[in-house]
């Protein structure tokens, strides 16, 4: 029988990634045929911070989509026989940066550097020096001097590059576009619409927009460019303790802290709506059952129900290890349990919410004629009530992203977060501490984890927050 | 007013009981004691007798909820749930792992954790409140709109980062103030210093974006425009009338956390090695001290309910029109 070059492997939550990707596009599909709503998106596509804003974010999601596709490689057997597949799991990222994953030093070095950051004692040799590292600047040979002008030629080879695709990508927008194009350019540059008109107003608005997203994807491609330029010779971010490489660390990092910013606010959602809208809607012995079990939930501290539930599952999962095939789905079933605990203790925000909004809309007369028309409670519920509660779920997801995010970071200090084996900026940052007592200190781990998430969080703060103002009808008055 | 606090104290009663249930239920039956002493001593090469005796130390060693061997009352006593969970509400909370006696050291650590807790809370109230009604005071400007900027980048910054770099900076580039550590008395101040700053700085991004929404939603309401047009300077409509009437969402949201300022911060606390509440659950968290993190969740929660209820009340001492009955 003959294999495959590899064997996918479909891990729970990637598939609940996808399937939530899926969700996502069937409802703006959805919500192109709505006119509130498109005309919500459309505010949003005219504010160019949220346009450059949710570029950036793209890009982190184009990342954690390519760490999600696993597979597990094929070991190298004698041709016709049965194929055999490594245990450890790589994912599509993975193999894209096969190069930073596999060039892995012996211990720390710093970034860019030529030698470790520690002397050690060489053979032949009774001094102790700094040895030299395997792959950080091996190309230079033993010809040193060159190491900054090197880096600087490749900054500006990195640099140009970038700049070249953009052109590209620019000029081809161009053709497909043509005159349109001009204008964005132009408002792009920072020369203000002096329309009169609303129109053309509204015409600079968007064009502004498009031109914001477009030196943003210019500065993505720049940077790009200077990073894959160094990172071919170079650890761009230095080494950890055991010598990985920690560029690396910070774009697997990606994917975990996405994972937890959206899973657990969609794994909490369904919970959150359907015992809001009945607490609203219903109300009577419902309404005071709902709001008793919510009212309980919210008033234990939200960090120690998460350490204790966290310990608990731990006692579960190392009490049963015969569940698990391989480490991988080990650590990702501990990511998925945390996102389902994180989300049972933050769904009673949502749904005391839900619950004030659906009392409201009760009230309302196309409630009231729908009842007068004799429409089933659950057909209200789900016909009339649900739909125009959908910017609150919305504006709930997209505000609690970022507090996830740095939640796990935290949550990861305290020793209640995800498995020590799955990369996220909390174990690199929790990993990282240990080591600011050296002396030099050990810096870069730090700073690499908290660059990103900074990027990552700041990038959702600013999208969150066009989002909520276009969509929260009290904001756009 | 009295019959208003006695009804408030008997709602609190059913939502303690709850706390109490799910707190054991989530430490007894997720997972038997059994399973907890197999995951303490080591999953595998560990033996039954091994299982008996820790249970036996921590008193694990009855029947959950029904003690069908005892006599009398002891059916119903003496058992894990009443020994274990329906004692937390006198207030005994049984012994730690270390068989240091729990409700002892919560009281000698609540000090350590106030010292921290309180003077980060009132200068973090009060920096934040100054801070936005600055911002309001100037709102429509480029002040206004470059401190949104600040709040937002402020708020995006991980709060580790805050302890990591002040501790780098203060204390081993600056060499201004002792790393960690903690002592009683007035030499204590070395020690609180930074971590009260940093406390303030962490925190200042987020509720001044808070306070400046709430002022702004308040600005608009017909009184203030009343205020103006008989000539008040913005100046006194800003902390006369609006600061007054914004204090009751303010309030909504500061005087629940008061009580729990006791429970003391677990980032901060043990970071800095003050040996408060903080570090303490901290540290039974990373010792698997299932006693300890019980009675950590269950006095947080009378503290969160406690701060429900003086919420209430200081709404009637921010705004006469609110009668409690």
């Amino acid at each position: 029988m003959m294999g495959l070059a590899v064997q996918p492997l479909l891990l729970w939550s990637d598939a609940l990634l996808f399937v939530m990707t899926a969700v996502i596009v069937a409802l703006a599909l959805w919500a192109r045929r709505q006119d509130a709503l498109r005309a919500a998106w459309a505010r949003v596509a005219k504010n160019s911070v949220a346009m450059s804003a949710a570029t950036v974010l793209a890009v982190f999601v184009l990342i954690g989509m390519l760490d999600s596709l696993h597979y597990r490689p094929r070991l190298d057997t004698q041709p016709g026989a049965t194929a055999q597949y490594a245990v450890e799991v790589h994912s599509a990222l993975d193999a894209l940066l096969s190069g930073l994953r596999q060039r892995s030093e012996k211990t720390y070095s710093a970034p860019l550097a030529t030698h470790l950051f520690s002397r050690e004692a060489l053979e032949n040799s009774v001094e102790r020096e700094f040895p030299r590292l395997k792959h950080g600047g091996a190309h230079l040979g033993e010809n040193l001097a060159g190491h900054e002008n090197d880096i600087a030629l490749r900054l500006l080879f990195g640099a140009g590059a970038g700049l070249a695709v953009w052109l590209v990508m620019f000029a081809a927008l161009r053709r497909r576009y043509g005159v349109e194009f001009k204008t964005t350019l132009k408002v792009g540059d920072g020369d203000t619409a002096n329309g009169a008109e609303k129109d053309a107003e509204k015409g600079a608005a968007k064009s502004a927009a498009a031109g914001s997203v477009l030196l943003t994807l210019l500065a993505v491609f720049m940077l790009t460019g200077v990073v894959v330029a160094l990172a071919d010779g170079y650890h761009v971010f230095g080494t950890d303790k055991v010598g990985q490489d920690v560029l690396y660390l910070s774009l697997k990092s990606i994917r975990t802290g996405l994972l937890i910013g959206t899973l657990t606010t969609l794994v909490m959602l369904p919970v959150a709506v359907l015992l809001g809208i009945l607490a609203g809607y219903v109300g009577g012995w419902v309404d005071d059952v709902i709001q008793y079990l919510y009212t309980t939930l919210s008033s234990i501290p939200g960090v120690l129900l998460i350490a204790a539930a966290v310990l608990m599952m731990q006692v579960v999962i190392d009490t049963h290890p015969e569940w698990f095939a391989t480490t991988a789905e080990r650590a990702d079933a501990r990511l998925l349990a945390l996102c389902l605990i994180l989300g049972m203790t933050s769904w009673t925000g949502l749904a005391r919410l839900m619950r004030g909004e659906t009392l409201k809309l009760r009230e309302l007369e196309f409630v009231q004629a729908a009842q007068a028309f004799g429409v089933g409670r659950f057909a209200i519920m789900h016909r009339h009530i649900l739909p125009n509660l959908m910017h609150i779920v919305l504006i709930a997801l997209v505000m609690d992203f970022s507090g996830l995010v740095l939640a796990e970071a935290v949550l990861s200090y305290v020793g209640v977060g995800v498995d020590p084996s799955t990369i996220s900026f909390g174990t690199m940052i929790n990993t990282a501490r240990m080591e600011l007592a050296r002396e030099p200190m050990v810096w870069w781990s730090l700073v690499a984890a908290f660059s990103f998430m900074f990027a990552l969080v700041l990038a959702a703060n600013l999208f969150a927050d066009a989002i909520r103002d276009a969509f929260d009808p009290r904001s756009s008055t | 007013m009295l019959a208003y606090t006695i009804r408030r104290l008997l709602y609190a009663i059913p939502i303690l009981i709850g706390v109490n249930l799910i707190t054991f239920g989530l430490f007894f039956v997720v997972n038997t004691p059994d399973d907890m002493a197999r995951m303490q001593l080591g999953v595998k090469r560990v033996t039954p007798d091994a299982i008996e005796k820790w249970k036996a130390e921590r008193g694990y060693d009855k029947p959950l909820m029904w003690n069908s061997a005892a006599a009398g009352s002891g059916v119903v006593t003496d058992t894990i749930f009443f020994s274990k969970s329906v004692r937390m509400f006198v207030g005994d909370f049984g012994r730690a792992d270390d068989g240091r006696d729990i409700a002892r050291e919560i009281r000698t650590r609540m000090g350590p954790s106030l010292a921290i807790a309180v003077p980060t809370f009132v200068l973090g109230l009060f920096v934040a409140i100054s801070f936005s009604l600055l911002l309001v005071f100037f709102r429509a400007t480029a002040l206004d709109f470059s401190g949104v900027v600040l709040c937002v980048a402020m708020m995006s910054i991980s709060g580790l980062f805050y302890i990591i770099g002040g501790q780098w900076l203060v204390s081993k580039i600056w060499h201004l103030v002792p790393i960690s550590g903690y002592s009683g008395g007035l030499d204590a101040a070395k020690f609180l210093i930074l971590p009260v700053i940093i406390g303030v700085i962490g925190g200042i991004g987020a509720s001044t974006r808070w306070y400046r929404t709430i002022f702004l939603e308040e600005i608009n309401r017909d009184y203030v425009r009343t205020a103006r047009a008989k000539g008040l300077p913005e100046r006194v409509v800003l902390f006369r009338h609006v600061l007054r009437n914004a204090l009751i969402p303010i309030l909504t949201g500061v005087v629940v956390v008061i009580p729990t300022l006791f429970m003391g911060s677990l980032l901060t606390e043990s970071f800095f090695g003050i040996p408060g509440l903080g570090s303490y659950t901290i540290d039974a968290i990373n010792a698997q001290d299932f006693a300890v993190v019980r009675s950590m969740v269950f006095i947080g929660s009378v503290l969160y309910i406690v701060g429900l209820l003086l919420t209430d009340f200081s709404y009637t001492l921010a705004d006469p029109r609110v009668r409690l009955q």
